[in-house]
């Protein structure tokens, strides 16, 4: 991949997760979509300002209901190959599919594959890891945005955006700072 | 404690509900920032932090010793015995698997009961599960003599002798239950810090710190859409742990109650087992956490609040429990078989019995009579004291039912006794050594209260509707 060369977008600081939301809002409002919010906790609302909608991407959620299938799949699968056909034990004539004893191993694998896929299928739908972002380059990004500061980025690869508009449009929402973010 | 502490000037009270506050007033998200990534961040460790590591650290080196000598040995060394062939490594194993079990109810189903109060006891809860994990996953390995020859019929994987698992035994649902908890506990963890390892990248000072931090953390920037999947993976792998947990103690009980052992084979086990676990698992909590907020002044946020609910949670299991003593004891009388009559009447008057008296008394007759009352629940002192007793008393639980239970079966002929030896003791004694160590490390090197729970539950958090409805309207 080339190196990426030039602004990545125009970062806005804000006080307050209430002053977040409002200038997502009005961002959102004014056309752009190629941006983020950025807050030290979950703020639900700005998510929802910006038209990101978690329970109706699903993501998490199917890759997550996947592993917990295959993974009780799997194992109850390997139990009755392993008690049938691979190692068959006779013992006192009873019978070699006793599929009642095989239901914990799959339990547990069900819900081991599920929680592994939730958590990993989180990391990689939301592309981390990541050590590297353009935003760790400004410099109030990383003394605030996982400590007390609320930061909203409009990026320049959204096609209504440009060096002065977006600036005065950010500047109109009472921001502590707007600053320059490069690549 | 005096009358003033709980009137309505004390600020630790709510005005509004007369509760104890969650945390403490006047905290802002800077100053809980500060405040704990202070005590991971400072250079200069504190001294009584090396000397609680040194302690622990020798105690846990008992544990070496005894485990190398058992490997040169074999089991041997133990006190177990014909008839006793299960002796401290499974009480032990039940009992730490049980203490872990807490941290998973706090992080998980309170989780999703939406108690917020959990939130600052969160982190080292669940630090507190895999530790406990750890020294009980030891066991299970240990006492199978030599570990490394076991590995072919507890894991299923193509071997050369062509030899497959029998996963009809419970020591096989053990291996899956425990290393699904073990797993799933160690990713629940993890998911839950990385917010917090972004905060402790940003506000390291040494370039070390900045890199390892860095590296755990995966690059976490807070950004809104990943908050919005990482809420939702929280939320899955609660409810996946949930019915986990339960599980986990429910299979431990199946060793013994799949067994046609008097005493052992009831349907009560399950049920019984796992509110013995939260039980002993609360205990533990407060043992942990009221000299952890003392040393490191975080009454502000593990409040007296905390200790009260802990306190609540452990009356409720405590009381289940007591129902399972009293079912045991019905079951033997209403089976109409004279084994299992004969199995209760020894584990209350036989040779024995006096484990059976430290259990009731620690078990039941102190906590479940003290513990009703608000006061003593707010008095830190009184806790600490119950939260030791209760640990004591479910350990003897677990030796009541396997001891008397395998010392007495069917057949008088094969009656015997048990008696532990100082290996039984120094494996025991040290894997607690190796649990303070680890939770030692922990406070040290990690975030021990969640910060980004925490600010969620600051007034500083809420989102003002009437302002956002003024100025976001247009």
């Amino acid at each position: 991949m080339p190196v990426r060369e030039g602004i990545y977008g125009l970062l806005a600081e804000f006080d307050t997760p209430t002053e977040l939301v409002v200038a997502a809002k009005a961002s959102y409002n004014a056309g752009y979509r190629r941006m983020d919010c950025y807050t030290p906790y979950p703020v639900e609302e700005a998510a929802e300002a910006m038209g990101f909608d978690e329970p109706k991407e699903k993501g998490v959620s199917r890759v997550c209901l996947l592993g917990g299938i295959l993974g009780g799949l799997a194992m109850f699968t390997l139990e009755s190959w392993i008690s049938i056909w691979a190692y068959p034990l006779n013992i006192a004539g009873r019978g070699k599919f006793s599929w009642v004893a095989f239901i914990i191993p799959a339990y547990e694998w069900t819900i081991l594959w599920a929680g592994l896929c939730a958590g990993f299928g989180m990391l990689a739908l939301n592309r981390l890891p990541a050590p590297y972002h353009p935003l760790f380059n400004a410099p109030n990004f990383r003394n605030g945005a996982t400590s007390d500061k609320f930061f909203l980025c409009l990026e320049a690869d959204d096609p209504r955006f440009s060096m002065t508009d977006t600036r005065s449009l950010l500047e109109s929402l009472h921001p502590v700072s707007v600053i320059e973010v490069e690549h | 404690m005096a009358t003033k502490d709980i009137s309505p000037q004390n600020p630790m009270i709510d005005p509004e509900t007369g509760e104890q506050r969650v945390i403490a007033p006047g905290h802002t998200f800077r100053s809980i920032t500060e405040k704990l990534t202070r005590i991971v961040l400072t250079p200069h460790t504190p001294l009584g932090w090396f000397f609680g590591f040194t302690l622990a650290g020798s105690i846990a080196m008992m544990l070496l010793v005894a485990v190398t000598w058992l490997f040169l040995k074999g089991t041997g060394i133990w006190g177990i015995t014909m008839p006793v062939a299960w002796g401290f490594a499974i009480i032990n194993f039940v009992w730490w698997i049980g203490i872990g079990h807490a941290g998973t109810l706090i992080s998980a189903i309170l989780l999703l009961f939406k108690q917020k109060w959990r939130n600052s006891i969160n982190r080292f809860a669940e630090a507190m599960t895999l530790f406990a994990v750890v020294c009980a996953a030891m066991f299970p390995v240990i006492h199978t003599g030599r570990p490394w020859l076991a590995i072919y019929w507890l894991f299923p994987y193509p071997n050369t002798m062509n030899y497959w698992p029998q996963f009809r035994s419970p020591l096989m649902w053990d291996v899956f239950a425990v290393s699904t908890y073990a797993t799933i506990s160690v990713v629940f963890w993890y998911i839950g810090m990385i917010p917090d390892l972004g905060t402790m990248r940003d506000r390291a000072k040494s370039k070390f710190g900045r890199f390892i931090y860095g590296q755990m953390a995966l690059g976490w920037r807070g950004s809104a859409r990943h908050w919005m999947r990482y809420e939702t993976a929280s939320l899955l792998l609660a409810g996946l742990a949930t019915p986990l947990v339960l599980s986990v103690h429910t299979v431990i009980s199946f060793d013994f109650a799949v067994a046609i052992m008097p005493g052992w084979h009831t349907t009560i086990f399950p049920p019984y087992f796992v509110a013995g676990a939260i039980y002993s698992g609360f205990a533990m909590v407060l043992t942990l956490a009221i000299p952890i907020r003392k040393f490191y002044h975080l009454e502000d946020l593990i409040t007296l609040r905390h200790l009260d609910n802990c306190g609540k949670v452990m009356l409720a299991t405590g009381f289940i429990v007591a129902y399972g003593y009293m079912t045991d004891i019905a079951y033997a009388w209403y089976s109409a078989d004279k084994w299992e009559f004969f199995m209760a009447w020894n584990r209350i008057f036989g040779p024995m019995g006096w484990s059976y008296w430290i259990l009731i008394f620690s078990n039941i007759a102190f906590p479940l009579t003290t513990l009703w009352s608000r006061r003593l629940r707010q008095n830190v002192v009184y806790l600490f004291i119950v939260s030791l007793i209760v640990n004591t008393g479910m350990w003897f639980e677990r030796f009541v039912i396997v001891v008397t239970s395998l010392t007495r079966d069917y057949l008088p002929s094969s009656w015997g006794t048990y008696r532990a030896t100082r290996w039984d003791y120094m494996t025991f004694v040290g894997t607690m050594g190796l649990f303070t160590a680890l939770f030692f490390l922990f406070i040290r090197l990690l975030p021990m209260i969640p910060m980004s729970e925490i600010r969620q539950i600051l007034p500083g958090a809420k989102i003002n509707e009437a302002e956002l409805q003024h100025k976001g309207g247009d």
